[in-house]
C-alpha cells in the first residue's frame, strides 16, 4: 500500500516536471522571438559602422530610408526632389577617391583617406557621401544625414522588401503578409471542399475494406517531408500551370496553394472523419426510422452534429498550411511584389524567414527584421488557435 | 626472432603517430553552402592523408559561419562574400583580429532557356534586365517575350556579388523571383522560356544556356568556362574566403597551406571551381 502510494507520487511528480519543462521551453521561445523581433524598432536601417554625409551648405538634414534608396538607385537625381536646393546629387563612395586624388594625396598606407573625404565633401555642393565611420575626419566639415529608425507603421505598410540594400535596407512587409494570406486562403478554398467530401465518403459511404485501405494511405501523406512536396510542385505542378494558363512563369500563388492544399488534406480528412463517425448511431437510426433517406439524415442530422469537429479540422489543417516553409519556398517564386493575381509570383513570410535567416549577420537589423516577421506569423497562428478553442468551447456549452 | 618482429612492429606503430602528428589538424569549418562541397572534399582528403586529423565541415550560410566565428563555436568560417563591416567591428570588440584567405574562385554564369536565341549580353544590358528597366527580350535583340528574372535570396553571397559587380550596386527589380537554392534556379530557368538567372559555373548543365558577357560595352564577349575564368578574361568571377581568428592561426595553418598547394588547387579544379593560379 505504502509502496503504491510512493509510485503514484513519483509518477505525479514526473508528469508535473515534464509539463513544467514544456511550458518553460515554449515561454522561452516566445520570449526570445519577441525580444529579437522588437529590437528592430530601435534599430537604424543604416548599416552599423557607416555614415551618410552632405555638404555643410545643404539644407537637407534628414532623409527617409526610401528617399536614400531612390537616390542610390539613380531614380532621384536632384536635391530639390527631396526638399533641398536645386542642385544635382553627386554620389560619393570611397571607390571614387582614387579617380579624384593622387596616390600621394591619399598617403602611402592610405592614412589620408579621412582628410580626402573631408576635402571632397566640403568642395562639392551637391555631394551625398556614403563611407565607413573610420574614415570620418576629426575636423569633418560636412553634415551627417540622419536616418530615422524603423517604425512599426513603416514596417507594416512598407511595400518594398530589400533587406540587404546598401546604404539603407528597406523593410516593408505588406507584400509578404498579403502573399502569405493569399496563398493560405486559396489553399483553404481548395482543401476544405475536397477534404470534407473525402471525410464524408470515408465515414459514411465507403465500405469497410475500402476504408481500411484509404485511411492509412491518407495518413501516410502527412509523414512525407515537406521539401518532397515542394520539389514535386516545382517539377510537376509549376510546368503544368504554366502550360494550362499559358503563363510566362509557372511559379505562382496558385502553385503554392495547390501544394499546401495537398499537405493540409491529411489533417483535415482524419479529424473531420473522426468527428463525423463520433455522431451517435442512435441519432442516425432515429432519422432513418422517421423515413429520411440516407443522404437526408447525413446532411441534416450527422453533419450538423459533427459541425464543430469539422470546423476544428479545417482550422488545424490551415494552421499546418500557414506556417509551412520549404514547400512554398520552392513553388511560389518568392518575388516580393504586391500580389495582384493568383497567377503571379508571391512571397510568403515563412519562406522569407527560411530563405534568409541562414545568411543574415547574427544580431543585425536584417536578423531582427526576420524575427519581427516571426512575430507576425506567431500572431496569425495564435488567432487561428484561439478560433479552435472558441469553437470547441461552443460545442461543450 | 619473434620478439624482434614484435618490437619492430611496436616501434613502427609508435612512430606513425609521431610522424603524422605534425600535420594533424582538428578543427571545424562552418558557413557558406557554395563552399560546402569544396571544403568537404578538402576535409575528406586531408583527414585520409593525415592520420589523427578531424576536420568537420558544416554548411548553413555565410552569415551563419561568420556568426559562429564571432561566438567562437567554429575555427574557420567559410564565406562566399567578403566579411561585412559590422561583423568585423564585432570581432574587434571581442579583442580578436581576423585573417582572410582566398581559397578559390567561383565564376558566375548568366543562364537563359536553351531555346532563347540571345547568346550574349553586355554588363549594361544585364544591369537593365536585373533592375527591371528592360522587361522584354526584344529590347536586347531577342524575340518578343517577357523577361523573367530568377535571382538567389537577398542574403546569399552570390546575390551580393551580382548586385555589386554586375548591377553597379543598384537593387534587383521587386518582381525578381527569389530562389532558395542554386539547383532551383537551374530547374526553373530550364522550364521557363523567358527566364534569365545566374549560377556558379559548376552548376551549368545542358538544360540551360550560359551567355557570353561583355564588360567593355560590347567590344569583346567572353564565354564562361574554367580557362577564361582562370585567365581573368571572364569578368563575373568572385573569390571564396576562409576566415579565422589569429588565436587559431597556428592550428589551421597546415590545412590552409594544403589547400593553397598544387594538390589542393587540383581538388578545386576537379570540383568545378576555379583555382587561384
Amino acid at each position: 500500500m505504502k509502496f503504491r502510494k510512493a509510485i503514484e507520487k513519483f509518477s505525479e511528480s514526473i508528469l508535473f516536471a515534464s509539463s513544467t519543462v514544456t511550458t518553460i521551453a515554449v515561454l522561452f521561445i516566445v520570449f526570445f522571438l519577441f525580444k529579437s523581433g522588437m529590437g528592430l524598432f530601435s534599430a537604424s536601417p543604416l548599416e552599423d559602422g557607416y555614415a551618410l554625409a552632405v555638404n555643410a551648405s545643404n539644407p537637407v538634414k534628414q532623409l527617409t530610408s526610401r528617399q536614400i534608396k531612390d537616390i542610390f538607385n539613380g531614380d532621384v537625381t536632384n536635391w530639390k526632389e527631396v526638399g533641398g536646393s536645386d542642385d544635382a546629387i553627386q554620389l560619393f563612395t570611397i571607390d571614387e577617391l582614387s579617380s579624384n586624388y593622387t596616390e600621394e594625396q591619399l598617403g602611402a598606407s592610405l592614412e589620408h583617406i579621412p582628410a580626402c573625404v573631408n576635402d571632397y565633401v566640403s568642395k562639392n555642393k551637391g555631394v551625398f557621401a556614403f563611407f565607413e565611420k573610420r574614415f570620418l575626419d576629426k575636423s569633418f566639415s560636412g553634415r551627417m544625414v540622419k536616418v530615422p529608425n524603423i517604425t512599426l507603421a513603416e514596417f507594416l505598410n512598407g511595400r518594398e522588401w530589400y533587406p540587404t540594400a546598401t546604404p539603407v535596407a528597406q523593410f516593408g512587409v505588406l507584400p509578404l503578409i498579403l502573399g502569405t494570406l493569399w496563398v493560405t486562403f486559396l489553399a483553404i478554398l481548395i482543401a476544405i471542399p475536397v477534404g470534407l467530401i473525402t471525410a464524408i465518403y470515408l465515414a459514411e459511404i465507403a465500405g469497410d475494406r475500402m476504408r481500411r485501405f484509404l485511411k492509412p494511405v491518407i495518413e501516410l501523406l502527412a509523414g512525407i517531408p515537406s521539401i518532397v512536396y515542394g520539389f514535386f510542385g516545382l517539377v510537376v505542378i509549376v510546368p503544368f500551370l504554366q502550360q494550362l494558363f499559358n503563363l510566362p512563369v509557372g511559379e505562382t500563388a496558385l502553385a503554392g496553394s495547390l501544394v499546401l492544399a495537398i499537405m493540409a488534406l491529411p489533417t483535415i480528412i482524419t479529424i473531420a472523419e473522426d468527428a463525423i463517425r463520433s455522431a451517435p448511431v442512435s441519432l442516425k437510426e432515429a432519422s432513418l426510422a422517421l423515413g429520411a433517406s440516407h443522404w437526408q439524415s447525413l446532411s441534416r442530422v450527422v453533419i450538423p452534429y459533427a459541425k464543430s469537429g469539422i470546423l476544428a479540422a479545417f482550422i488545424l489543417g490551415i494552421g499546418r498550411a500557414i506556417g509551412e516553409t520549404m514547400a512554398v519556398l520552392l513553388v511560389t517564386g518568392n518575388a516580393a511584389t504586391m500580389p495582384s493575381s493568383v497567377l503571379e509570383p508571391v512571397r510568403t513570410i515563412p519562406a522569407t524567414i527560411a530563405g534568409e535567416l541562414g545568411e543574415a549577420p547574427f544580431g543585425g537589423t536584417h536578423f531582427k527584421a526576420l524575427f519581427a516577421l516571426g512575430i507576425i506569423l506567431f500572431i496569425i497562428t495564435f488567432v487561428f488557435n484561439t478560433l479552435v478553442e472558441v469553437i470547441k468551447s461552443k460545442k461543450s456549452s | 626472432m619473434k620478439k624482434s618482429v614484435v618490437t619492430l612492429f611496436l616501434a613502427i606503430s609508435l612512430l606513425i603517430p609521431v610522424v603524422t602528428n605534425a600535420q594533424k589538424v582538428v578543427c571545424k569549418i562552418k558557413g557558406s553552402d557554395t563552399c560546402l562541397p569544396l571544403s568537404q572534399r578538402f576535409a575528406e582528403i586531408y583527414n585520409k592523408n593525415n592520420a589523427g586529423s578531424g576536420i568537420s565541415v558544416v554548411g548553413g550560410g555565410s552569415g551563419v559561419g561568420i556568426a559562429a566565428l564571432l561566438s567562437g563555436t567554429t575555427d574557420i568560417a567559410q564565406s562566399s562574400r567578403k566579411m561585412k563591416m559590422d561583423e568585423k567591428l564585432k570581432l574587434q570588440e571581442g579583442g580578436k583580429s581576423v585573417k582572410e584567405v582566398i581559397i578559390a574562385y567561383d565564376a558566375l554564369a548568366i543562364i537563359v532557356h536553351p531555346s532563347n536565341p540571345v547568346s550574349q549580353l553586355t554588363r549594361e544590358q544585364l544591369e537593365g534586365i536585373f533592375t527591371g528597366k528592360l522587361t522584354n527580350w526584344k529590347d536586347v535583340g531577342g524575340p518578343d517575350l517577357k523577361i523573367i528574372v530568377y535571382s538567389r535570396e537577398t542574403s546569399s553571397g552570390t546575390y551580393d556579388f551580382i548586385k555589386e559587380h554586375v548591377m553597379n550596386k543598384k537593387n534587383f527589380t521587386a518582381s525578381a523571383l527569389m530562389m532558395a537554392a542554386t539547383g532551383a534556379v537551374v530547374q526553373s530557368v530550364s522550364q521557363t522560356k523567358g527566364a534569365i538567372g545566374y549560377v556558379g559555373l559548376a552548376y551549368v548543365e545542358k538544360e540551360v544556356k550560359a551567355l557570353k558577357v561583355s564588360y567593355d560595352k560590347g567590344k569583346t564577349y567572353v564565354a564562361p568556362n574554367v580557362s577564361t575564368a582562370m585567365s581573368r578574361k571572364y569578368p563575373v568571377t568572385r573569390p571564396l574566403y576562409y576566415y579565422f581568428t589569429n588565436t587559431v592561426e597556428a592550428k589551421v595553418k597546415p590545412l590552409v597551406s594544403f589547400i593553397l598547394s598544387k594538390d589542393g588547387q587540383n581538388i578545386v579544379l576537379a570540383e568545378g571551381f576555379v583555382p587561384l593560379s
